[in-house]
C-alpha cells in the first residue's frame, strides 16, 4: 500500500494525543501544575491536528460530516463518531485542570476509556480488511493500543517531571508499555513475514487448475489509481533494515533515556531525557507506520503482477 | 445505509464472462468508458490525456495472463502455455465489503436486484471502499474526487427509452466475440445460470468471502498443437489430392 504522509501523520499524532489524554484521565499527575495544564490542552490539539490531516486525503472534504452516519457497519464511521464524542470528557477534564486546578475522576476515567475505544476503532479500520492480509489480524489493534499507551505515558512522564511530581511513576509505566508494544509489533512482523498468501494469481483468475498464472499484459501501460494506491512495494531488505531502525529509535533509545530519567529522579536531566525519549519514540513510530503501509500487499496486486 | 440487504436479493443481476471466448480486443473497455462518462454520475476523467503520463478512470479493464502448465520452467517444457484474456469489472458481490466499510452511506447494494452502486452526492472520496475490494473494481475519479465503479449499466438495463435489444450493459452489447453475458443469476432457469451450470462457471477469489454474483466460465480444454498437425496446410505434400487437384498435381510434376 502507498504510505500516504497524511495518514501516517494522522495515526501517529492522534495515537500520541489519545495516549496522553488517556493517561491524564487516570489522575496520576497533579492537575494544578502548569505543565499538566499544558498537557491537558496539548492532547486535544494533537488529536485535532491528526484528524485534520486525515481529512487532507479526502476527495470531497466538505462532506466529511456524512462520515458520522454509518456507525452500524463501518469502523471508519465509528472512529469519527468516537473521536467527536471523546472530546467531551477531554474538554471537561481540561477545564477542571486549567481553570479549577483539580482532577475530576469521573470525567477523567470516562475520557480514558473513550480514548481507548477510539484508538481501537482506528485500528479496526485496517484490521477488518480481508483484502489486506497483513493487517487482517487481532495483533493490529493490539499494537495500536499498546503504542498509544506507551506514547501517552512517555508524554505524561515529561509533564510529570516538569511539574515535579509523578514523573517517575509515568516513566516506569512508559518503559513497560514501550517494551510490550514492540513485543506485540515483533509478533505482528513475524506473522507478516511468514504469511502464506490467502489469494494468489491462481485464485484471482481461477486458472490455477491449468497451471501457473503470470501476468502477461497489464490493462494499460501506464499506472492507474489502483497501482498508485496499492502497488507500492518496499524491498524486503530495506523493510528489515527499517524495522530495526524503528525498534532502536522507538524502543531501545526511549527505554534507556527513561532509565536515565528515573535514576536521576529530579532536575533538568529528567526533563531533557524524557523529552528526548518522546522525540525518539515518535521517530520510531513514524517509521513503524510507514512500514505498516509499505509492507502490506493488497490482494488486487494478483491482477497486476505485483 | 451501508448495511447489506438483510435477506438475499430476489434478483441477482450480474455478468457471466467467458474466458474461452474473450479475444482481448478491449472493445468493452472503450464502450464502458464511453457510456458511463456521459451517464450515471460524474464523467470518467482522464489525467494528462494527451501527455506522456496519461491515465484515467475505467470501470472495466482487460488483463492478459499467461498460464504455464505445472512443472514447466520454460514455455513448452511441460506442455503448452496459453494466453487468457481476462475482463474484470465489479462482481456485485453478495457480501460486498466495499459497502459495509463505507462511512457515509454512499456505497450501497440495491435490495431489489443486488446491484452495488455509489451515490456520488454522499461520497467523500475517502477511498476505503477501494481498499476493501480485493478485485480492484473501484477507482477514484481524481477530477471529481468521488469513487467510481461499474453500475451494471443500471441506466440502460431499466431504460425504456432504449430499444429492447439495447437494454443490456454497454460492454455486453459491444463485445464482438460475445464473451460477456448479462442476466439474473438468482434465477436458476435464466440463460446465464444455465450457462454457468453447463460450463462450470466459478467465483474469483472465493477465499475472500465476498460471494461474487458475476461468474467466469473457464477456457475449454485446448487441442494440443501436435494434434492439429494433420490439417496443417503448409505441409509440403500433395498425397491426398483428388479430382482436378490430382490432375493438376500430375501435370505440374510432368512439366
Ligand atoms: S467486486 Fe469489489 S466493488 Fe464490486 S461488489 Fe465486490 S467488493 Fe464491491
Ligand atoms: S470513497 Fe466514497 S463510496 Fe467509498 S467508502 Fe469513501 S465515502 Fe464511501
Ligand atoms: S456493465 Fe456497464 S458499467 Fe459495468 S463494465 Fe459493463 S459497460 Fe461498464
Amino acid at each position: 500500500m502507498h504510505p500516504a504522509p497524511s495518514i501516517i501523520l494522522f495515526t501517529t499524532l492522534s495515537g500520541l494525543g489519545y495516549g496522553l489524554a488517556a493517561v491524564l484521565g487516570l489522575g496520576l499527575l497533579d492537575a494544578s501544575t502548569l505543565s499538566v495544564k499544558i498537557a491537558h490542552l496539548a492532547a486535544p490539539v494533537m488529536i485535532a491536528g491528526g484528524l485534520l490531516s486525515s481529512t487532507l486525503h479526502l476527495g470531497n472534504p466538505q462532506r466529511a460530516w456524512r462520515a458520522l452516519s454509518q456507525w452500524r457497519s463501518s469502523w471508519l464511521s465509528r472512529e469519527g463518531v468516537m473521536a467527536i464524542l471523546t472530546f467531551v470528557p477531554l474538554m471537561i477534564s481540561a477545564w477542571f485542570s486549567v481553570i479549577e486546578g483539580r482532577y475530576l475522576p469521573a470525567a477523567g476515567l470516562i475520557g480514558t476509556a473513550m480514548c481507548g475505544i477510539t484508538v481501537f476503532c482506528t485500528a479496526m479500520i485496517y484490521a477488518s480488511l480481508r483484502s489486506l492480509q497483513a493487517w487482517n489480524t487481532g495483533f493490529t489493534p493490539l499494537c495500536y493500543l499498546l503504542f498509544a499507551a506507551a506514547g501517552g505515558f512517555l508524554l505524561a512522564a515529561v509533564a510529570g517531571y516538569s511539574s515535579g511530581t509523578g514523573g517517575t511513576v509515568c516513566a516506569a509505566i512508559a518503559a513497560l508499555f514501550v517494551v510490550a508494544a514492540w513485543i506485540a509489533k515483533h509478533q505482528w512482523w513475524t506473522r507478516l513475514r511468514t504469511l502464506v498468501p490467502l489469494s494468489t494469481p491462481e485464485s484471482a483468475t481461477g486458472l490455477g487448475n491449468i497451471g501457473h498464472v503470470r501476468l502477461f499484459e497489464r490493462p494499460h501501460i501506464n499506472d492507474n489509481y489502483l497501482t498508485r494506491e496499492m502497488g507500492f512495494k518496499v524491498a524486503r531488505k530495506h523493510a528489515l533494515k527499517l524495522s530495526k531502525i524503528a525498534v532502536i529509535a522507538g524502543g531501545a533509545v526511549p527505554v534507556l533515556l527513561l532509565v536515565v530519567a528515573m535514576l536521576s529522579g529530579v532536575g533538568a536531566v529528567t526533563i531533557v531525557a524524557s523529552v528526548l525519549a518522546v522525540g525518539f519514540y515518535a521517530l520510531g513510530l513514524v517509521v513503524e507506520r510507514w512500514l505498516f503501509f509499505a509492507e502490506a500487499r493488497h490482494a488486487v496486486m494478483n491482477y497486476y503482477g505485483g | 445505509m451501508t448495511l447489506l440487504p438483510s435477506s438475499p436479493t430476489p434478483r441477482k443481476l450480474g455478468l457471466v464472462i467467458d474466458l474461452d471466448v474473450c479475444v482481448g480486443c478491449h472493445a468493452c473497455v472503450i464502450s464502458c468508458k464511453e457510456w458511463n462518462t456521459g451517464g450515471y454520475g460524474a464523467a470518467l476523467s482522464d489525467q494528462d490525456p494527451y501527455g506522456a503520463d496519461v491515465s484515467g478512470t475505467f470501470l472495466n479493464r482487460i488483463h492478459t495472463f499467461e498460464v504455464l502448465p505445472e512443472g514447466g520452467q520454460v514455455i513448452g517444457e511441460a506442455g503448452e502455455a496459453r494466453i487468457v484474456h481476462f475482463p474484470k469489472s465489479c462482481l456485485h458481490c453478495e457480501d460486498a465489503p466495499c459497502v459495509t466499510v463505507c462511512p457515509t452511506g454512499a456505497s450501497y447494494k440495491r435490495a431489489e436486484d443486488g446491484i452495488v452502486l455509489v451515490d456520488e452526492s454522499k461520497c467523500i472520496g475517502c477511498g476505503l471502499c477501494a481498499w476493501s475490494c480485493a478485485y480492484g473494481a473501484r477507482e477514484m475519479d481524481l477530477a471529481a474526487g468521488v469513487m467510481k465503479k461499474c453500475t451494471l449499466c443500471v441506466d440502460r438495463v431499466y431504460n425504456e427509452t432504449l430499444k429492447e435489444v439495447d437494454r443490456i450493459p454497454s460492454c455486453v452489447r459491444t463485445c464482438p466475440a460475445n464473451a460477456r453475458h448479462y442476466g439474473d443469476l438468482g434465477d436458476p432457469g435464466s440463460d446465464v445460470s444455465r450457462m454457468v451450470a453447463e460450463r462450470g462457471g466459478y467465483d474469483l477469489m472465493p477465499e475472500q468471502g465476498t460471494r461474487p454474483t458475476n461468474k467466469y466460465l473457464p477456457p475449454r480444454a485446448r487441442k494440443p498443437l501436435a494434434a492439429s498437425a494433420g490439417s496443417a496446410v503448409l505441409a509440403e505434400n500433395t498425397d491426398g489430392a483428388k479430382g482436378f487437384f490430382a490432375w493438376l498435381d500430375g501435370m505440374l510434376d510432368r512439366i
